[in-house]
């Protein structure tokens, strides 16, 4: 009963985050078809930014609860400066070259992005406790859970109902899904698809950066965090769908369960129990458990 | 055109040729380094074979850790020998990739791309988790024994480089004459147009499955060769998803119109890199991703592009 | 003579959808068949199923005596059926004598032969032989995307004769080329193909080629034959002048009828 319990609450708060990340992952590939390898430097600046903002603000001696406020801001901040220099700066002259190169481009934008945490904050790492020990622990089933990691499910919950939310009801997520569908059609249309692209991107690196930011109070923020958590989204969203924000929601869980388990349960599969899942998808479904449905070309 | 020692063939015999004798004036940690880069590539030369059939791994580290562990296994289990030891190392990269090509050779685009890191990752994660092979920290590999004969360090780091070469040379030559056969030009068939070379009578996928375990072999090769020139062997340096990167960094590098060029891009990332590590240590990671950017924007065909420019200079 | 290619009860159904049904027919040596219908009424379908693109839902198809059912277009290529496309199927990027050696080269060789040098001296002049049989010789060194789409169909159409097929389908030999090229093409294909012994079917819309190249017409109507008689019949009747021609077929006026048989096909 305590090893369920365990496995369920690390499991939902390792999915959490790993949504954040994923679903903007995923949501880039459907619009752009890029496959975003600068993601996980997303997450690590979303880290770093978030537990420098957090210590300047516990360090000024400001309202405590004020501390949640600098995650978002991290978050934000990230996204957008980031999410702007990347889009504009790079993938705009690449949307017309072969697929594999924009992923390489990515892959080297995400290795000069990494050299430059370094040369901002360094190789010691940086911690930022305060928020979590604000929100003190609950117990369930007999141990201790820390009531921050408990809230980032609730965050990725509110998250993800809100996507869909705005995806289904709204119109920019109705401009969304057309572009997702087809892009030509969509321009053809009216649809500022440049726009479109350069707002998916910039909301994309703010979700993954969320991520980063939300993480940091929990962890030792170093250097690597990125080169990890980027090939665990890749496995999250191949698991889901590439483009489907349900599938990233599914694939998270699906990924942080098994790897909570196999933690608790079996360590010695713990590295490459998610891959193998990650494999067994692309084999029995290649487009993913919730694959957008596609326009099929006369 | 029609010869089977063509131009190509005599320009890497040459290159080759010279290189060799060069490097007996260069010092012993440039030697050091160009054998590395003729470990990485080989691989690269394998990426070459699928990248003309319209293919990109992001995986083909799964193929150079196989041949690395595999040279560091049968040194331990069998014998101390280099050809032994590669040969072990070609032959489990060749088996593995028979094996997975089955379920490969159907894929295409990002599917293939990502299939082939997902297998690289599960390998990567068995072997930081497994004791017996040392975990993390890997294993050492003694320096290897040529036909039974024991040399002290510099002579062995001689002979590796000298072996490397060769094996680089009829690797090259190998898949350029490869390449030019009925086979091999299937590869522009399946890029091009995979309904018309089903049309004209033969299988694109058994075509793909062919070109996936040559360039299996080639990847366990590369392996095995770092493994006795590095002597030490650990999936971080060596299965990891960004070694996968590092290999295709190699491959647009250099070029894929040209066999030799991807050894070329390998000399070349591996000179960027010393020379990033010797002068500017604390962001090599930004050169090198600079580096690559600056290929993909400026000079997509990679290096060779400038030499075959300079060429068709020469030639009007 | 036994039928070279005969086909019994043939069916398709996608679903709900009703591709082809009761197909029968007899195809025997060396007869040229043209294949007639509107848009949609499983001319291409036929071709799809005889070539092993698509697997029938029922019926039978032989070729030479043996059946031919379950088998892939690789195989049947091999046995002796090609097919030219609507859309001509080549590589793009490569040059139209790059494109000839490599239907040559998949053709001739097998097994170790494949890892025998592609670009042989032998080669290269039956290569030349083609280009030449098709009328294509001066286009040797131009990239395929780059051809004019007659010469780019007829590039198409020497491929698929590499293998030097007993039966060739061919599937809108003339689309898109323009009336006055279309005679002039025709000429060189049937030409090439009555050099070798070559049975034809092809799918044609235009009824002034199948007037003239065709001895046999066989008229698709919502995925049944409707009629397969000699062509002189068949462009008389009832049927296939309801359901295929639309109209009356008027002699002589060759701008008009193209321009009228595509309206109303």
């Amino acid at each position: 009963m305590q090893l369920a319990a365990v496995v369920l609450v690390d499991g939902l708060v390792y999915a959490s985050y790993l949504f954040m990340v994923g679903v903007g992952l995923t949501v880039i590939f459907g619009v752009q078809r890029v496959l975003n390898v600068t993601h996980g430097a997303f997450f690590a600046f979303g880290a770093y930014m978030s537990a420098t903002l957090i210590g300047l603000w516990y360090g000024a001696d400001l309202p405590a609860f004020g501390g949640f406020l600098m995650i978002l801001a991290a978050a934000v901040i990230v996204g957008v400066v980031l999410g702007v220099i990347i889009e504009r700066g790079l993938l705009k002259f690449l949307y017309d070259r072969d697929e594999h190169i924009v992923v390489l481009a990515t892959f080297a934008a995400f290795l000069v992005l990494e050299d430059v945490i370094l040369l901002v904050w360094g190789h010691d790492p940086y911690y930022a406790f305060q928020p979590m020990q604000l929100l003190g622990s609950t117990r369930i089933a007999g141990l201790a859970f820390d009531n921050f990691n408990l809230s980032m499910i609730g965050i990725s919950a509110a998250l993800a109902t809100g996507l869909w939310y705005a995806l289904r009801r709204t119109t920019w997520g109705k401009m969304l899904r057309a572009v997702i569908f087809d892009r030509e059609i969509s321009r053809a249309m009216g649809i500022n698809v440049t726009a479109v692209f350069l707002g998916t991107f910039i909301i994309g690196s703010m979700l993954a950066a969320l991520g980063g930011a939300y993480l940091a109070p929990t962890i030792s923020v170093q250097p690597g965090i990125g080169v990890e958590v980027i090939v665990l989204a890749f496995a999250v969203v191949v698991i889901g769908g590439m483009g489907s924000i349900p599938g990233a929601l599914i694939g998270a869980i699906v990924v942080g369960i098994s790897r909570a388990a196999a933690i608790h349960m079996l360590p010695q599969i713990e590295l490459f129990v998610i891959y193998g899942i990650m494999a067994a998808v692309l084999i029995w479904r290649p487009e993913g458990l919730f694959a957008p449905v596609t326009a099929r070309k006369i | 055109m029609t010869r089977l020692i063509d131009r190509t063939v005599i320009g890497l015999t040459a290159a080759a040729v010279l290189f060799g004798l060069l490097a007996l004036l260069l010092p012993d940690w440039v030697r050091f380094i160009a054998t590395q880069s003729f470990a990485r590539g080989a691989v690269a030369l394998g990426l070459l074979v699928l990248w003309r059939t319209g293919l990109v791994s992001f995986g083909h580290a799964l193929f150079f850790a196989i041949g690395a562990y595999a040279a560091a296994f049968v040194q331990r289990a069998l014998v101390n020998d280099a050809f032994v030891m590669t040969l072990a190392g070609m032959l489990g990269g060749g088996l593995m990739a028979f094996a997975l090509g089955f379920l490969l050779c159907r894929y295409r685009g990002i599917f293939f791309a990502l299939l082939n890191m997902a297998f690289s990752m599960v390998l990567w994660g068995l072997l930081a988790k497994n004791e017996a092979l040392g975990s993390t920290d890997g294993m050492g590999v003694a320096s290897p024994e040529f036909f039974g004969v024991e040399l002290d360090g510099g002579a062995t780091h001689l002979a590796l480089f000298y072996f490397a070469l060769s094996s680089a040379l009829v690797f090259a030559i190998g898949v350029h004459l490869y390449l030019r056969s009925t086979l091999g030009s299937m590869s522009t068939a399946v890029r091009e147009n995979e309904i018309r070379l089903e049309y004209l009578g033969y299988s694109a996928a058994r075509a793909v499955h062919v070109k996936y375990v040559i360039s299996g072999v080639l990847g366990g090769f590369g392996g095995a060769l770092m493994a006795m020139v590095v002597g030490q062997v650990d999936p971080d340096s060596m299965a990891y998803w960004t070694i996968s990167g590092e290999f295709v960094f190699i491959a647009i590098l250099g070029g894929t119109g040209n066999v030799g060029a991807t050894f070329i891009g390998a000399l070349a990332f591996e000179a960027i890199r010393s020379a990033a590590f010797q002068w500017a240590p604390t962001v090599w990671q930004l050169i090198m991703g600079g580096t690559l950017l600056a290929i993909i924007m400026f000079l997509p065909n990679g290096l060779w592009s400038m030499v075959a420019r300079l060429r068709e200079r020469r030639a009007s | 003579m036994s039928a070279v290619l005969a086909v019994r009860d043939l069916a398709k159904n996608f679903g709900a959808v009703t591709a082809a049904a009761n197909i029968n027919v007899e195809i025997a040596e060396q007869e040229v068949v043209g294949v007639i219908g509107a848009n949609g009424a499983g001319k291409t379908t036929f071709v799809n199923m005889v070539t092993g693109y698509l697997p029938p839902s029922a019926g039978e198809i032989d070729f030479l005596g043996r059946s031919i059912l379950g088998l892939r277009p690789r195989a049947i290529t091999r046995l002796g059926i090609s097919r030219s496309f609507q859309v001509a199927q080549v590589f793009a990027s490569e040059t139209v004598f790059d494109n000839m050696l490599i239907a040559f080269g998949v053709a001739e060789m097998r097994g170790p032969g494949l890892l025998r040098i592609l670009h042989t001296e032998s080669r290269a002049r039956r290569v030349a032989e083609q280009l030449e049989r098709y009328r294509i010789s001066e286009y040797r060194d131009v990239i395929a995307s780059s051809l004019p789409q007659g010469v780019r169909k007829l590039l198409d159409i020497a491929m698929a004769m590499v293998s030097k097929p007993r039966l060739i389908m061919l599937d809108e030999p003339t689309s898109g080329i323009s009336i006055e090229e279309k005679f002039d093409i025709m000429d060189i294909i049937m030409g090439a193909l009555r050099e070798a012994r070559t049975t034809v079917l092809f799918i044609e819309h235009d009824m002034e080629i199948v007037e003239r190249y065709v001895s046999r017409v066989l008229a698709f109507y919502q995925g049944e034959i409707i009629c397969d008689a000699p062509t002189a019949e068949a462009l008389k009747d009832p049927k296939v002048k309801e359901f295929v021609i639309g109209k009356e077929y008027h002699r002589g006026r060759a701008g008009d009828e193209g321009k009228g048989e595509k309206a109303g096909a």
